[in-house]
């Protein structure tokens, strides 16, 4: 396959701060890929400068083999989909669909009909003449979607489209933008601070920390064999063991990586006491003491629990522990 | 509790289970200011235009008419409204114009020091009396003033002389020139353009007219398409200021520019010199209306529709 969008060791600094810190990443045509950081970590900048919106320090920047580092935003075959929507005010909802298609030209009837045929696209048929201002959160977002998708771009670009929407509606959403990318099969490119929702939705996941991608990988092995600590905490809060335990237990000085729902509790094993527990619903969080580190276990409901200063036994399956490459985050 | 309540407090408690009370306290005064003082004496004003004065005696005769809205389409008095009219609208379009980029900048790009350089500058002349704002002026576009010199210094005398012996807008200097009055009316006013569409621009996030550049569009494009009918609103409201403020002055055409008059200079005359209130009254009705209509033109084409 062809790749969509391709990062040559690409740089953007804003004064000392260095955003996106010799990035180089290639995304392919026709997946849905997520870019996964907390806020900082430059998984915006990143896709600002697939935009066009910013322009790399150092590096290039490639869209469907063309070098597009020296492209104008409004000449790039891409388009996004606003955090905070950026609808314009002064145009109702169709008149703000078609606005990609006025500037380019279409006649009057055949571009309204077509932004017509996106509201539909995205369950809005019938909003065509309100104002953005009368919608709700959620309306917004998909005239927002609908804006986007009517110039046919060969990469949407999403930067935390969901963030603003309730839990229940982000949900939803989340399951029709993965059905809408598959039906039409353009390249997405979503930006999220949620693993959640990069793990459920993405085929790729790009994870973002301090301006550089720790790892890319689809959302199962991202999930099951990290590569640094940084991936291991941030993607499902695994537990990273310090290299002297490591040692100890498996007799290699490295970092390792344990999830909480693969630990249980045993008759023996890594001896710790237990500090504190929280009940979430489907499952009980014990954080325990173990040498000076602290280990978090998952225990599934209608498990036996200990008490809080209790000294438990962890035991896991050997192919549990992952080990990783880097040291540092 | 009640006991121990000093009488500041039982006031407060008495707004507090009579929340109208307060309101109507509050408003009270200024509505009768409002509706007495201000609206009471233009109402009278309005009134004065419907009666006449005795051609012979020079005493106002208090029956309703219109022969006094009928004087106003007399070729020397519509000449005044003409002019009047046109000088207003061509200081407000040159305000708009000038103030645009300058507001652009101050919105999009000033931050700290510069946003605090760009209101001393914007606002600094206004601090200032404008009566000497407006003799300075006079020095500056004098025969012998500093313009004058530049042109000479520069030797090109000539550009000067050539655009000052055009009919209308020139004359003997910049100073007694139509040219000389819409230069002061513009320096006057600017202010009162540049801040209501720098208060519209500040309100258009920056992902606007990102989303506009991504859906395709130049800047050029951008700005006709986003960044204008955004800006509409606070350009409207500036052109309000610009717009009325230079229909009713008296005091810029007086002392610079040519000898004849403005609307604001007949009505002084008319009342004063003349004695003639009601003409004086028609003659100040006009900008009311003009603004008016002016209003209503610019709510139709949906200048308002953004706010």
């Amino acid at each position: 396959m062809a790749s969509a969008v391709k990062f040559e060791a690409t740089s953007r600094f804003f004064g000392d701060t260095r955003a996106v810190d010799d990035v180089t990443l290639e995304i392919e045509e026709g997946e849905f890929f997520a870019m996964l950081g907390p806020s900082g970590s430059g998984k915006t900048t990143c896709l600002r400068l697939i935009a066009g919106f910013e322009r790399p320090s150092k590096g290039r920047v490639h869209i469907f083999g063309q070098d597009a580092t020296n492209t104008p935003p409004y000449r790039r075959p891409v388009n996004t989909v606003f955090q905070d929507y950026a609808l314009f005010p002064h145009l109702n909802v169709q008149d703000n669909v078609a606005y990609g298609l006025m500037i380019a030209r279409v006649p009057k009837a055949e571009r309204h009909h077509a932004a017509d045929e996106a509201l539909d696209l995205v369950a809005l048929g019938g909003f065509s003449k309100r104002k953005p201002s009368e919608l709700s959160g959620g309306q917004r977002q998909r005239v927002a979607l609908a804006r986007a998708l009517v110039n046919k771009p060969k990469v949407l670009l999403l930067d935390e489209p969901l963030g603003a929407l309730d839990l229940k509606l982000r949900e939803q959403m989340q399951g029709e933008l993965k059905s809408l990318q598959r039906q039409l099969g353009i390249t997405f490119v979503f930006v999220t601070h949620d693993q959640g929702e990069a793990l459920s939705m993405a085929d790729r996941v790009a994870v973002f920390n301090n301006g550089k991608v720790q790892q890319v990988d689809s959302p199962l092995v991202l999930y099951d064999s990290p590569k640094t600590p940084f991936v291991a905490d941030f993607v499902g809060s695994s537990n990273v063991l310090p290299v002297e335990m490591v040692q100890r237990l498996i007799g290699v000085a490295k970092l390792a990586s344990l999830r909480p729902e693969n630990i249980r509790l045993a008759e023996d094993g890594l001896v710790g006491t237990v500090e504190s527990q929280a009940f979430l619903g489907a499952a009980t969080r014990l954080e325990v003491a173990v040498d000076g580190a602290r280990i978090s276990v998952l225990l599934p409901k209608g498990a036996e629990l200990p008490n809080d200063g209790s000294e438990v036994h962890l035991a896991w399956d050997a192919d549990a522990l992952n080990l990783l490459e880097a040291t540092n985050g | 509790m009640a006991s121990t309540a000093t009488f500041g407090g039982r006031v407060s408690d008495a707004f507090w289970r009579k929340p109208r009370l307060l309101l109507a306290l509050l408003l009270v005064p200024p509505v009768l200011w409002l509706g007495i003082v201000y609206l009471g004496s233009l109402f009278a004003l309005l009134a004065q235009s419907f009666f006449s004065i005795d051609e012979f005696s020079g005493l106002i005769n208090y029956d309703f008419t219109l022969k006094t809205y009928g004087e106003l389409f007399r070729p020397s008095n519509f000449d005044i409204l003409l002019r009047t009219v046109a000088m207003a609208g061509a200081v407000t379009l040159a305000a708009a114009i000038v103030a645009f980029p300058i507001a652009y900048y101050a919105a999009r790009y000033a931050n700290g020091r510069w946003k605090v350089i760009f209101y001393l500058g914007v606002m600094l002349p206004l601090w200032s009396s404008y009566l000497v704002k407006v003799y300075s002026w006079k020095l500056i576009l004098a025969k012998e003033g500093i313009l004058n010199w530049l042109f000479e210094t520069l030797h090109l005398s000539w550009v000067l002389q050539a655009y000052l012996s055009v009919p209308g807008i020139g004359g003997y200097s910049l100073s007694v020139s139509w040219t000389g009055t819409f230069l002061v009316f513009l320096y006057v006013w600017l202010p009162f353009m540049i801040l209501p569409v720098q208060a519209a621009l500040e309100r258009v996030p920056s992902s606007m007219l990102e989303a506009s550049g991504d859906l395709g569009a130049q800047p050029g494009q951008t700005l006709r398409y986003v960044i204008l009918p955004l800006a509409l609103p606070g350009i409207i409201a500036g052109s309000i200021f610009t717009f009325s403020l230079t229909l009713g002055d008296y005091i810029i055409p007086q002392i610079v520019g040519t000898s004849a008059r403005m609307i604001g200079q007949a009505v002084y005359q008319f009342q004063g010199t003349a004695g003639n209130i009601p003409l004086a009254a028609a003659f100040a009705v006009v900008p009311i209306l003009v603004m008016g209509i002016y209003l209503t033109i610019a709510r139709r084409m949906g200048a308002f529709d953004a706010l």
